[in-house]
């Protein structure tokens, strides 16, 4: 049945509606992959196949009565199965975040982004492996074990969305919702050979997404390619009256129009990220890619984005305080195990101090020192001043560009253990994907090459506030151009 | 300047996390490490900049004030270690 998990999106759809398939034997079809890759990959942390199963013998239902009578409309994505992060709560499943302390949590209710794509049909396969509260950029720093990169099982998928992008990656899903802080969905798709889409800060709800850096997070999608992630995001994305922040533009389905569609588009080439430290194959990689888009009708510029080297500080200044303030509800209280102590005090510092892995206290400090009495102005006040700089920056380039070209991490995936010794040289990973969250612009990553040993390369495309439909137009055109996204990893048999 | 052990028990008491001495000492050097190299953004000249806390403008957002039906009970209870007649139960914070 590895043909199925292979056919895309749209072809799964017209499939299941034709009956040349059934979404349980569609879902059955992931499942056995999931059998078969998951003890190298270790993708997700909760699987819930008979669940699933039952769900898509629903769906086939569904579909048998529209069979006879085509008048009642029907779901958009009915029997399609989906991965969705442990970050993202779906009733009745347990909510980890990759964290001891939420072990054994089962919320009784679904996130806005789940519920909306269960209402579109989508049939949930389980939940993927993540950074311990989405801090990481590797996927090392889960309770649950590292996730393996499908394309060398030595490698880090990428994070903190390393199960979502791995699970696609390996055919074990054909899409998965993930979320993107400081890079969490555009790394780990690039380091695993997908597509992955940040949309603009503000377009998605985080109703039951569990918070880290409010002013940043946002949900995002993965998939195999740019017509996929474009095909579910106005199903998960919008206004939503359970999140104040989320805008009231609407999302409309998203059209393309073939490879001339692009010919005058204004794609900025930034300096600041084609600096020392990029991997020579990594540089080539975009540099070809935007020359694709090139020799098609896309006019290139150079640009500056001059604060690019500040984002790395501003941001792990700014997400720790946020995460700093938004973690102090695990408690031990309310959710989660619980250490006794004589004292309520000592509760509180035990079951943090016992329960929270590393990543995530050095966080919680970082944060808490630097929204301290004393130094408050010296390092949050400051980085939030900084912020607007960055924020800045990109108003100024997207009045002269339509898009910003730029690779999505300085490396390709790097070996599991690496940097899990040296926190500073782990957040250096983030700094062409920070950006984009500070200045809450969107950002779609795409395969684009492979470096000499075989492991994928990313270009990201940014765009202006609210414009991901031009970021999935480019890529798109670019997929019909290219066949990277078609590369199938190598795993063991 | 590097981080005292002191402060670093300071932080880790604010933020109500119990540490044990390896810790206190490894995060001295990794936060000391990660707080030199923020300080670069020292260098940069704010003075006429305001700071971002959010990048959509803050206004509030009311709704209308209906009931509507919401989490039961039980579900609320259904995830603590330790409830009783609908109450979490701790020990006791004031003597």
């Amino acid at each position: 049945m590895d043909e199925l998990t292979d056919l895309p999106l749209n072809d799964l759809v017209s499939g299941l509606r034709a009956g040349e398939f059934s979404s349980r034997e569609l879902t059955q079809a992931f499942l056995d992959r999931v059998e078969r890759f998951e003890p190298w990959i270790h993708a997700f942390i909760c699987l819930v196949p008979e669940a699933a199963l039952a769900q898509a013998d629903q769906a086939d239902e569904k579909l048998a009565r529209w069979r006879k009578n085509a008048d009642t409309p029907l779901p958009q994505l009915l029997g399609v199965p989906i991965a969705i992060k442990d970050v993202l709560t779906v009733a009745g499943l347990p909510c980890t975040c990759g964290s001891k302390i939420l072990e054994g949590f089962v919320p009784p209710y679904n996130a806005t982004t789940v519920d909306r794509l269960l209402k579109a049909g989508v049939i949930v396969l389980g939940k993927t492996n993540m950074d311990e509260f989405a801090m990481g950029s590797s996927t090392e720093n889960s309770a649950y074990g590292v996730t393996h990169n499908p394309w060398n099982l030595k490698r880090v998928a990428g994070g903190s969305s390393g199960g979502s992008a791995a699970a696609v990656a390996a055919r074990m899903a054909p899409l998965a919702l993930g979320t993107d802080t400081g890079g969490s969905v555009r790394q780990p798709a690039s380091f695993c050979g997908v597509t992955g889409l940040k949309p603009t800060y503000g377009r998605v709800s985080r109703y039951g997404l569990v918070a880290y850096g409010s002013s940043l997070d946002v949900v995002g999608a993965l998939g195999r390619t740019a017509e996929e992630v474009a095909r579910l995001f106005p199903i998960f994305s919008g206004h939503d009256p359970k999140d104040a922040t989320t805008v009231e533009v609407s999302s409309p389905e998203i059209t393309f129009k073939g490879v001339e569609s692009i010919k005058g588009l204004r794609i900025g080439v930034p300096d600041e990220y084609f600096v020392g430290g990029i991997q020579n194959d990594v540089e080539e990689a975009v540099k070809e890619a935007i020359s694709v888009l090139a020799s098609h009708g896309a006019e290139t510029r150079n640009i500056r984005l001059p604060h690019t080297e500040f984002a790395v500080p501003v941001y792990y200044l700014i997400a720790p305080a946020e995460a700093s303030a938004n973690l102090a509800r695990y408690d031990g209280v309310r959710y989660g195990p619980r250490k006794r102590a004589e004292d309520i005090w000592d509760v509180f510092r035990n079951t943090r101090g016992e329960l929270f892995g590393s990543e995530v206290k050095r966080r919680i400090m970082l944060g808490t020192y630097a929204l301290s009495a004393g130094y408050y102005e010296a390092y949050y006040g400051q980085a939030q001043k900084v912020r607007t700089l960055i924020k800045r920056d990109f108003e100024q380039a997207f009045e002269q560009v339509d898009v910003i070209a730029a690779p999505v991490a300085p490396t390709t995936a790097f070996r599991i253990g690496e940097h899990i010794d040296d926190p500073l040289s782990m957040y250096l990973e983030d700094v062409f994907t920070l950006p984009a969250n500070l200045a809450g612009v969107p950002g779609l990553a795409f395969p684009v090459g492979f470096d000499r040993q075989g492991l994928p390369i990313g270009m990201q495309l940014m765009g202006p506030r609210f414009r991901e439909e031009v970021l999935f137009q480019t890529a798109v055109v670019y997929q019909q151009l290219t066949d990277w996204h078609l590369h199938k990893p190598p795993l063991p048999q | 300047m590097k981080l005292t052990i002191e402060e670093v028990e300071h932080i880790a008491h604010l933020a109500r996390l119990n540490l044990t001495d390896e810790e206190k000492s490894l995060y001295r050097e990794q936060l000391s490490k990660i707080l030199e190299y923020a300080a670069r953004l020292q260098e940069v000249d704010t003075s006429d900049i305001a700071p971002t806390s959010s990048v959509l403008p803050l206004r509030s957002r009311l709704r209308d004030d209906q009931p509507h039906p919401g989490l039961s009970r039980d579900e609320l209870f259904s995830n603590t270690a330790d409830a009783e007649a609908n109450q979490f139960r701790v020990p006791p914070v004031l003597e």
